[in-house]
This record gives C-alpha cells, sequence and structure tokens, in this order.
C-alpha cells in the first residue's frame, strides 16, 4: 500500500543514522533491487504465500458475472436476430425498368441494457444497435426516409458514391435534420460492396459511439453465390463518456452475447461473413476464428479474395467480406484478436452441426 | 435588569436562542423545503473499498457506498477482462457495505487494477499495487505485527535514550546541534509523511475527504499535543523549579513521536500485507536505526537532569510503542483512508515536536537561533534529502 516513498525514507533514514552516529556505512548497492518494481520475492521466501501456483478461478476466460443476462426483449433487439435481418426495403419497379427500394429509418433516444445490469443512454437508429441492415443490388435507386424522432440533431451518412447534398453532413444540401423533422436521402445503388452509414453531426464520435450506425450492403450485379449469411458489426460502449477508450467491446450491440448463444451453422456450408468495423475510441478492430481459415474480400468491392487468413484487421469505418466453410463439428470461437477488447466482451462461438 | 440576566443566568438567554434558531430551522425544513429545487443531474455514484483479501484465485473486496445515492455494481473486470463475482444484486444504500469476491486468476507479485461498472455506466477503479495472499490475521500473525512494532519502535527508541551519559558529557553546544538536526530530520520526515498522505489519500478515491484527511489528521494531532502541552505545563508549574520542565518537554518529545510512530508502524505493518517486507528485513532495519534519533531527541531535554530508570523507560514505552499499534493496523485494516488520516496524525505530531524543540535551539541566554543551530537543522534536510536520492539511484 505506502511503497515507494516510504521506503526511501526508511532507507534514508538507516544511511542518515548510520553516517551521524558512526554506526558504519551500510552497503548500499544492495538495496537496489528493493525498490517497487523489483521482482516479486525469491523462491521459497515468504512462508505466508501458500498455493503460488494454483490459479484458482477465472481461467475459464472473461464472462459477465455469471448467471446475470440482458433482457433482449426490453431493448428491442436480439444480437442473434440482427445478424441474419436482412432489411431489402420497399421495392417498385419504375417505367424504365429500375427497381425503386425505400426505408424508413428513425432516429430515438433509448434506453438500452447493455450489459447484465448497465444502462446505457443511446441514440439509436430504428431502435437497435447497431441500425438496420439495408440491403439492395448495385443500380438500384434507394429512398431513405429518415426521421429524427430523438432529441439531438442528426444526420444519416451513406458510405458509397453519391451527390454531395445526398452526403447527410451539416451543411451541405439538406444538412443537419433537427429533433422532429425528416428529410429522404435519394441516390443511386454504387459501388457494390459492403458498405456502412452513420450519423454525421458533431460531435461525431459521440454521434457515432451512442449507437448510431448500419450496414449498407449493395450487392453486385451478378449475385455472389449462395451461402449461409450474416452482418457482424464490431463496435464498443464508453459508458464513462470521456471519450478513452471503451468499457464495452461486442459485435451486433450485446458483449459475449454469442459466447451464450453461438452462432449456429451447418457443417461444409458456405458462410458468409459481412464484417463491418464502427469502433470509436480505438484505433483498430480486428476479427479471428479458431479452426479454421476464410477468404476475405476487403470492402467486397471485388469478388477475388486478397487474402486466406484467420486473422483480419479493421480500421475505424473499414469492413470487408469473409467466406468459410467449417469442416468439422463442434464449437468454435471467433473473437477480436485485440485480445484487450475480446476479454471486455467482444467475443463468441460458431457452433457447427450436421 | 439586563445585567443580571447576563451575570446569574446567561444559561436562559442561550436556551432562549438554540430554540429561536430550532423553530427557524423547523420551519425552514417545513416550509422551504419544498420551495428547494429537486437535486437535478446523474445520481452521484461513490464506493469507497475499505479492504482486501486476497487468496489463490480470488480476489475480495469490502466495499462501502459513500455517496448520496444508492450503487448498483453490475459488472466488474479486472485488468481489462471482465470477470465473474458474488456480491449483492441489490443496490448498495448510502453508507452500506457489501462484500464481493471477484472470481480470478492473480499472480503473486503483480498489479491489479480493478474497475467497477456500475448499472450507470460509471467506472470505479481500484488498484492493488502489489498482489500477496493476505495473512491470515491469526494470533501468530498479530504476534509478528507485535515483534515488528517492538522492533521499529521501542527498540530503537531505547537504544538511542542510552546516549544519554554521552550526551551529558558533551556539553550544552554539542546537544543544540544534535537537537537542530533532529528537527532537520524530523521536518524531513514530515514532508515525506504529508505528502506520502495525500498520494494515499489520493488512490482512495477521496469517498470520505480524500486529502482533507491529512490535513484533518495533521491538525487535530497538532492540537491535542499543543492541548497535553498547556495542560502539562499548568500542572507542572509549581514544579517548576524543581526541575520538571526537562521532563515535561521530554513526555511532548516522547507523545509526539510514539504518534509518528504510529504511522511508521502503519507503514510497516500495510507493507506487510501486501508483501513488500518479504523483500527483506533490512527495511526493518533502516526504520530501526532511523529511531534511535528519535531516542536521542527524547533524551534532550534532560541531560541537567537524572530521572528515575522508570521514567525513562515509560518515555520509551511513549515513544516507541505506538508502532506496535501502528503495524497491527495497518496490516489488518488495510484501509487507504483510515491510514491517510493516522498518516496525518503522524505529520501533525511531527510538526509539534519541531515546535516544543525549536525554543531548546536558542542559545540559554539569547533570543535567536546561532549558526550551529540553523547549520543543524539545514544538515538534517540535506542528510535526508541525499540520502533518499542516494537510495532511489
Ligand atoms: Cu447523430
Amino acid at each position: 500500500m505506502t511503497s515507494s516513498t516510504r521506503r526511501r525514507f526508511m532507507l534514508g533514514g538507516t544511511v542518515a543514522a548510520s553516517t551521524g552516529l558512526a554506526l558504519g556505512a551500510l552497503p548500499l548497492r544492495d538495496y537496489g533491487p528493493a525498490t517497487a518494481d523489483s521482482p516479486p520475492a525469491p523462491p521459497g521466501h515468504p512462508a505466508h504465500h501458500p498455493n503460488t501456483s494454483a490459479h484458482g478461478g477465472g481461467v475459464d476466460g472473461p464472462t459477465f458475472r455469471k448467471g446475470a443476462v440482458v433482457d433482449h426483449a426490453a431493448n428491442g433487439f436480439d444480437p442473434t436476430e440482427v445478424l441474419r435481418d436482412f432489411d431489402y426495403g420497399k421495392t417498385s419497379t419504375r417505367p424504365d425498368g429500375r427497381t425503386v427500394r425505400e426505408w424508413e429509418v428513425f432516429a430515438s433516444d433509448e434506453d438500452i441494457e447493455i450489459a447484465p445490469g448497465v444502462r446505457f443512454p443511446a441514440w439509436t437508429l430504428n431502435s437497435r444497435i447497431p441500425g438496420p441492415t439495408l440491403r439492395c443490388r448495385e443500380g438500384d435507386l434507394l429512398r431513405v426516409h429518415f426521421t429524427n424522432g430523438s432529441h439531438h440533431p442528426h444526420t444519416l451518412h451513406f458510405h458509397g458514391i453519391h451527390p454531395a447534398e445526398m452526403d447527410g453532413i451539416p451543411g451541405i444540401g439538406r444538412g443537419v435534420i433537427n429533433p422532429g423533422e425528416s428529410f429522404t436521402y435519394q441516390f443511386d445503388a454504387t459501388p457494390f460492396g459492403l458498405h456502412l452509414f452513420h450519423c454525421h453531426v458533431g460531435p461525431l464520435a459521440e454521434h457515432i459511439a451512442r449507437g448510431m450506425y448500419g450496414t449498407f450492403i449493395v450487392d453486385p450485379p451478378q449475385p455472389r453465390p449462395q451461402a449461409d449469411e450474416m452482418v457482424m458489426v464490431m463496435h464498443g460502449y464508453n459508458t464513462t463518456f470521456d471519450g478513452e477508450g471503451n468499457q464495452l467491446y461486442a459485435v451486433n450491440g450485446i458483449p459475449f452475447h454469442f459466447m451464450h448463444e453461438p452462432v449456429r451453422v451447418k457443417r461444409n456450408e458456405l458462410v458468409r461473413i459481412y464484417l463491418v468495423n464502427v469502433l470509436e475510441y480505438d484505433p483498430v478492430n480486428s476479427f479471428h476464428i479458431h479452426g479454421n481459415f476464410f477468404d476475405y474480400y476487403p470492402t467486397g468491392t471485388r469478388l477475388q479474395p486478397t487474402e486466406y487468413t484467420d486473422t483480419i484487421v479493421q480500421g475505424q469505418g473499414q469492413r470487408g467480406i469473409c467466406e468459410l466453410r467449417f469442416p468439422h463439428l463442434g464449437r468454435y470461437m471467433f473473437h477480436a484478436h485485440k485480445t484487450e477488447f475480446a476479454e471486455l466482451g467482444w467475443m463468441g462461438m460458431f457452433e457447427v452441426t450436421e | 435588569m439586563t445585567a443580571t440576566v447576563h451575570t446569574r443566568r446567561p444559561w436562559i438567554l442561550g436556551l432562549i436562542s438554540v430554540a429561536l434558531l430550532a423553530i427557524a430551522l423547523a420551519g425552514l425544513a417545513l416550509l422551504g423545503g419544498r420551495t428547494l429545487p429537486e437535486r437535478t443531474g446523474p445520481p452521484v455514484e461513490e464506493i469507497a473499498v475499505e479492504h482486501t483479501t486476497l487468496t489463490p484465485g480470488a480476489i475480495e473486496l469490502t466495499v462501502r457506498n459513500t455517496g448520496p445515492d444508492a450503487v448498483s455494481i453490475a459488472q466488474i473486470f479486472v485488468n481489462d477482462a471482465y470477470i465473474d463475482f458474488t456480491g449483492p444484486t441489490e443496490p448498495i444504500g448510502r453508507l452500506a457495505s457489501a462484500r464481493l469476491r471477484l472470481d480470478y486468476p492473480w499472480q503473486d507479485g503483480q498489479p491489479y487494477k480493478i474497475s467497477m461498472l456500475t448499472s450507470t455506466g460509471l467506472v470505479i477503479e481500484h488498484d492493488v499495487p502489489l498482489a500477496v495472499t493476505t495473512p491470515e490475521p491469526n494470533a501468530s500473525f498479530f504476534g509478528l505485527m507485535a515483534l515488528l512494532g517492538i522492533y521499529v519502535g521501542i527498540v530503537p527508541v531505547v537504544l538511542g535514550m542510552l546516549f544519554l551519559p554521552v550526551m551529558r558529557v558533551a556539553g550544552s553546544r554539542a546537544v543544540r546541534v544534535l537537537l537542530a538536526v533532529t528537527v532537520g530530520l524530523l521536518a524531513f520526515l514530515a514532508w515525506e509523511g504529508a505528502s506520502e498522505g495525500f498520494e494515499l489519500a489520493g488512490r482512495s478515491g477521496g469517498a470520505f475527504g480524500g486529502t482533507a484527511l491529512v490535513v484533518l489528521g495533521a491538525g487535530l494531532a497538532f492540537l491535542g499535543l499543543t492541548a497535553v502541552d498547556q495542560w502539562l505545563r499548568n500542572r507542572r508549574r509549581a514544579a517548576e523549579a524543581a526541575g520538571g520542565a526537562g521532563v515535561r518537554l521530554a513526555l511532548m518529545i516522547a507523545i509526539g513521536i510514539g504518534l509518528h510512530n504510529l504511522g511508521e508502524g502503519l507503514a510497516t505493518g500495510s507493507a506487510y500485507a501486501v508483501g513488500e517486507l518479504a523483500l527483506g528485513t533490512f527495511l526493518v532495519i533502516g526504520f530501526t536505526i532511523q529511531n534511535t534519533t528519535e531516542g536521542l531527541a527524547v533524551v534532550s531535554p534532560l541531560t541537567e537532569r537524572r530521572p528515575p530508570l522508570l521514567t525513562l523507560l515509560g518515555l520509551g514505552l511513549i515513544a516507541g510503542a505506538p508502532a506496535i499499534v501502528g503495524a497491527v493496523l495497518g496490516a489488518t485494516v488495510n484501509n487507504a483512508e483510515l491510514s491517510a488520516l493516522l498518516l496525518g496524525v503522524g505529520v501533525g505530531a511531527i510538526i509539534q515536536v519541531i515546535v516544543q524543540i525549536a525554543p531548546s535551539l536558542r542559545e540559554s541566554a539569547g533570543r535567536s537561533f546561532d549558526a550551529m543551530a540553523l547549520g543543524g537543522v539545514a544538515v538534517g534536510l540535506l542528510v535526508m534529502y541525499s540520502t533518499g536520492l542516494l537510495v532511489a539511484a
């Protein structure tokens, strides 16, 4: 408890007294290793350290308090459902044969239980974290009707190629959408790939970190091969709102969720993961899978994978498609290989069955 | 008429004043209370960790809610990893305490940061600077602590007192210089104790006042000791001629040093509790040798007298024994706030001792301090400072 300063003055006293009282100089050098950063006691020395080899509890890995769970029903969303919830919108066909796709997206302030017993004053899109997964095909005409039901000004900013006035940032085009207002963002679906959308009102990091983001998938003109598709959005919660890192890390909303409820997949079936990183306050995030490798398509804008790997790293706003098959049955972990994030909630399991 | 009231019945006036005050306060509470605004903003969550116990694979915390609002500890992470724990699922009420048992494979000799995530997302941190298995507080443990207290407290003080005959021979001038050096040493110790108390209080989260505790402890100790001094002074005034003054000063120095040794014992005990003393008994030896100067300080007012042996022994006990109490408290209580308060008490006691010794640094006839005395103080300061540097290097 009281360490270096106390010891320094104890030793200081030693020397003072020994010189003052002519008791002979004590070998100062020998005291060197006894500073606070010295290694622990030599083996066999302290009689009061029984069992130092026993690890005791906690070796099975990180966990929330056992037996405690998040109330998904009260939250209004469940990460397992978010996984395969693709929102194709309301479609119609124009006389020229072009598909028009429309969505209703609303912003609201929600009190969400982000970990058992922990409430978070979130700003959400369609009352969930992450927001909806909007999916279309390249060339579609997209209309996103945005209504701001929050108490704060927001926008929707889509990654992709579009005119400046549809960019959803303050001061350009319609700009900020104030509480109670609405606006329709209209643009073409291009380029194909895996994108995201988020609020772009300042302070930007906070508006995003509070939960205002979603996945935006533009399918290529020729569909990708049939697969068991799923969305994984990597993100975090800065519950102290100090802008310095996060206290909780998650994929699809709730930390550790897929540890309790593994992602169920079939053996040898093609699995396609749309992996998005919207983590704020930390520069990189990562994804690692156990017992397997995957083809990786950065941003999904090319149909050829660039890498065959089991770990990829994404910076803020980066995303990519992972394709793999599980040849073996059983449970396989996936997690951030920034292991600190993993132990703060960003980990889960695949369960492979016949 | 009024004069009668003032001189004969001052308590009636006092009662009337108190009654008026009570009526006014009650009225305010009844009527004004409703007009005052409710406290707004997020709840104020404060948790103080009062005790930490480490057993293989587990860390047990005794926490107390020292804030105005109830606190729910929802989850806990240790060194950035969430862990399983047992403890209350209900909110901890104001000033209520709770025990949390953390399931964590801590390693011997490592530091740990325990972060308690409350229901509102606030993080309350607690540091374990060096993890070692908490000693079992059984009879042999208390015996060991008492022995440590005797080593660092009583033995050196009594050893220092053995120099009394030497000092008698050396003469008043040498004694004065020695006292001056002691003042310098003590001044540095006061500074060290204060800064350490502040550091400790800062680490505790400030639930019970934080650094103010050090100041409070120092102030109370200083005032209390000064009051004792005045009382002794009055009591002994009649016996002044019989040589009581020297013993009185010696007693005051002994009490002051005793309170300082309480803080020192606290440091020893808590160092033991976090396993640092396991690094070498020379730390105890360091304390021991340093404390011999305290024995010198105690007997220095007695060079011109021959007090009974029992008086000398009593002075030694008063100066040294608190180290035993400190060692036991430090090793078992392990409470940053209490330790900060007691370190403050030690600081106040040292300052009081300095104030006590200061007059004797003057030449017996003169009113000012001579160069020898001032030089002695400077030497004391410098010795403490420079040896501190040497050791840190
Ligand atoms: Cu926003």
